[in-house]
């Protein structure tokens, strides 16, 4: 016996002392290229954040806030001593983003409730699979294009509005809805679903109860993602919902502007041209006057995105699963 | 009170897969039943036809007749969802519902049935279910915290709490001890002990002197090979399945020979 039994010296496959130095070498270098890759990564967010900030606190104030563009010339002063503002703007954002998300909510978490609890992976089930990796695929002028199209066929030639719009969104929106709703209800352990049949609860309460409800913070925060992608759209609502200077509050009839598009729409016509006395008018005509709406609405939209977000982690902290008091 | 079940040629299917052949046994009202057998065996599964939780699984189905008190439970007229409640069922990990209080916990069952409760009566089956789970002592003062923020062993007090709550006739247990510590599962089976006055118990376990201690009957399950369908292979009462087993791969098993 004993002597088939090999003798092993273990002290050979002891990790020496040079390969020790080197794993710690590594260790450090590694270190230093993740610490500044996380650097690098953050550089262009700071920039972002600070140009846009700095540039956009300009204009921000009350007034810019309160009126729309019309009767807005040039560089030149409103009657209301401001330079015109972005209310028709943030209404517009806020109703068509609105819009997007009672056509995309409903019908993304019902796909998402049909794939995980219904389907068993069945055919139609990977078609629709297939379908919404495709679609989160669609570059959004394609979106507004197919809306403005839908709507031209079907209410008549030349419809743009703001829901014209939110289909546009709602076509971006979808997919991430269902996808993001589908990873939170597959993590819903299963002994929950037969925790709640076994106490004879039907399937859909206990979908709607116990399943949903407990995927709910991951489903909010699935949702918030989705508008905060939607939300910052320029391409198709340029195309779905249009531009136009004044407040509008219907968003069935008439076009509307949002933040993104009216950005563009400042920004693309350039510098104002002021005449010599108006520039020495009070208060006088100001040549950069675009530059500065374009950067104060961009920081508006950011600061709803921002807002979004913290609504989102609240609700989601609301009904997060509670493990401790 | 508790009720009886017989089980008549029952066939269970995984697909096309046979898991369980022809399982013939009388279950008493107001006794424990315990299934014991080696892993695969298909107890956990026939326990789940009592109910009807095995057809949840896709492609699953049975043959043959569970009956309760004579009534066919895979009769055509039959809804599953009516079946699980009157035949509650505890598992093997202890599964509160993550997003309730101990209270809601226990009123789950009730209130997802779409039955509106008024305050007091909540207030009193909560308790009533709570002292029937020996665990109203322990969380009394504290009804409202999350029922996941309890221990182990009572969370799986808790999960009978909210099973008796709906008030079936029987309970089914599968392996209800096997995530717990020693006096976690001692408490759960003195609990057994004193449910069995209101409910006919069966009770799924590895652990054969758990089987012993707790249950008044004992059907040993076994399967010939693997793949091969699991089958009843004696069942009597506990005593006698322990001390005097007719099969010889009974006696084996419980002499700790194999499985």
């Amino acid at each position: 016996m004993s002597d088939s039994h090999p003798t092993i010296d273990f002290d050979k496959f002891k990790p020496t002392r040079s390969y020790i130095a080197a794993r710690k070498r590594k260790d450090w270098t590694m270190r230093v290229f993740i610490i500044a890759a996380f650097v690098i990564a953050l550089i262009p967010l700071v920039s972002v954040l600070w140009t846009t900030i700095s540039s956009g606190v300009a204009r921000l104030n009350l007034n810019f806030l309160s009126y729309n563009m019309s009767g807005v010339v040039g560089g030149n002063a409103t009657p209301s001593g401001g330079y015109g503002g972005i209310v028709h703007a943030i209404i517009g954002t806020l109703l068509v983003t609105l819009g997007s998300m009672i056509i995309s909510i409903p019908l993304g978490l019902m796909c998402a409730v049909y794939l995980v609890e219904y389907s068993h992976n069945g055919g139609l089930a990977r078609a629709i699979g297939l379908l919404v990796d495709v679609m989160s695929g669609i570059p959004s002028i394609v979106a507004g294009l197919f809306a403005y199209a839908l709507f031209n066929t079907l209410v008549g030639p030349g419809t743009v509005n703001g829901f014209v719009g939110s289909v546009a969104l709602s076509l971006l929106m979808i997919p991430t809805v269902v996808k993001t709703s589908e990873e939170m209800l597959k993590i819903v352990p299963n002994d929950l679903r037969e925790a709640a049949y076994a106490l004879g609860v039907t399937k859909q309460r206990t979908i709607t109860k116990i399943v949903l409800r407990t995927a709910l913070p991951g489903i909010v925060s699935g949702v918030i993602l989705a508008i905060a992608r939607v939300i910052g759209e320029t391409a198709p609502l340029l195309i779905a919902a249009g531009f136009i200077s004044t407040t509008n509050l219907n968003l069935f009839s008439g076009r509307m502007t949002t933040l993104p598009v009216y950005v563009y729409q400042e920004y693309s016509q350039g510098l104002a041209t002021c005449s010599a006395t108006a520039l020495q008018a009070t208060p006088p005509c100001l040549p950069q006057i675009r530059m500065e709406r374009a950067w104060a609405a961009a920081l508006v939209l950011i600061i709803i995105v921002l807002l979004l977000n913290l609504i989102g982690r609240l609700v989601a902290k609301l009904f997060a699963v509670k493990t401790e008091n | 009170m508790g009720q009886r079940i017989d089980v008549n040629h029952l066939n269970v299917y995984y697909g096309k897969f046979l898991a369980v052949e022809d399982v013939n046994m009388a279950i008493e009202p107001n006794k424990v039943t315990a299934f014991i057998g080696p892993s695969g065996c298909g107890k956990s599964t026939v326990l789940r036809t009592l109910d009807r939780m095995h057809e949840i699984i896709p492609g699953a189905y049975v043959k043959g007749e569970v009956l309760l008190e004579g009534q066919n439970l895979y009769a055509q007229d039959i809804d599953p969802v009516s079946v699980r409640r009157d035949i509650g069922m505890v598992f093997q990990r202890p599964n509160p519902f993550p997003t309730m209080s101990i209270r809601d916990n226990v009123l789950a069952g009730v209130r997802l049935n779409n039955r509106r409760l008024k305050q007091s009566d909540a207030d009193d089956l909560v308790e009533w279910a709570l002292r029937g789970a020996n665990l109203w002592e322990e969380v009394k003062d504290r009804l409202g915290n999350p029922g996941i923020g309890l221990s182990g062993g009572q969370q799986q007090r808790l999960c009978i709490a909210r099973a008796v709550a709906v008030h079936p006739q029987v309970l089914l247990m599968d392996e209800p001890c096997s995530a717990l510590d020693p006096i976690s599962t001692l408490a759960v089976e003195d609990l057994i002990n004193e449910l069995k006055k209101d409910y006919t118990i069966v009770i799924v376990t590895h652990n054969m002197q758990q089987a012993a201690r707790v249950s008044d009957y004992t059907a040993f399950f076994n399967l010939r090979a693997v793949g091969e369908p699991g089958h009843l292979v004696e069942m009597n009462d506990t005593t006698t399945i322990f001390s005097n087993p007719v099969e010889k791969d009974t006696e084996r098993y419980i002499s700790g020979r194999f499985g």
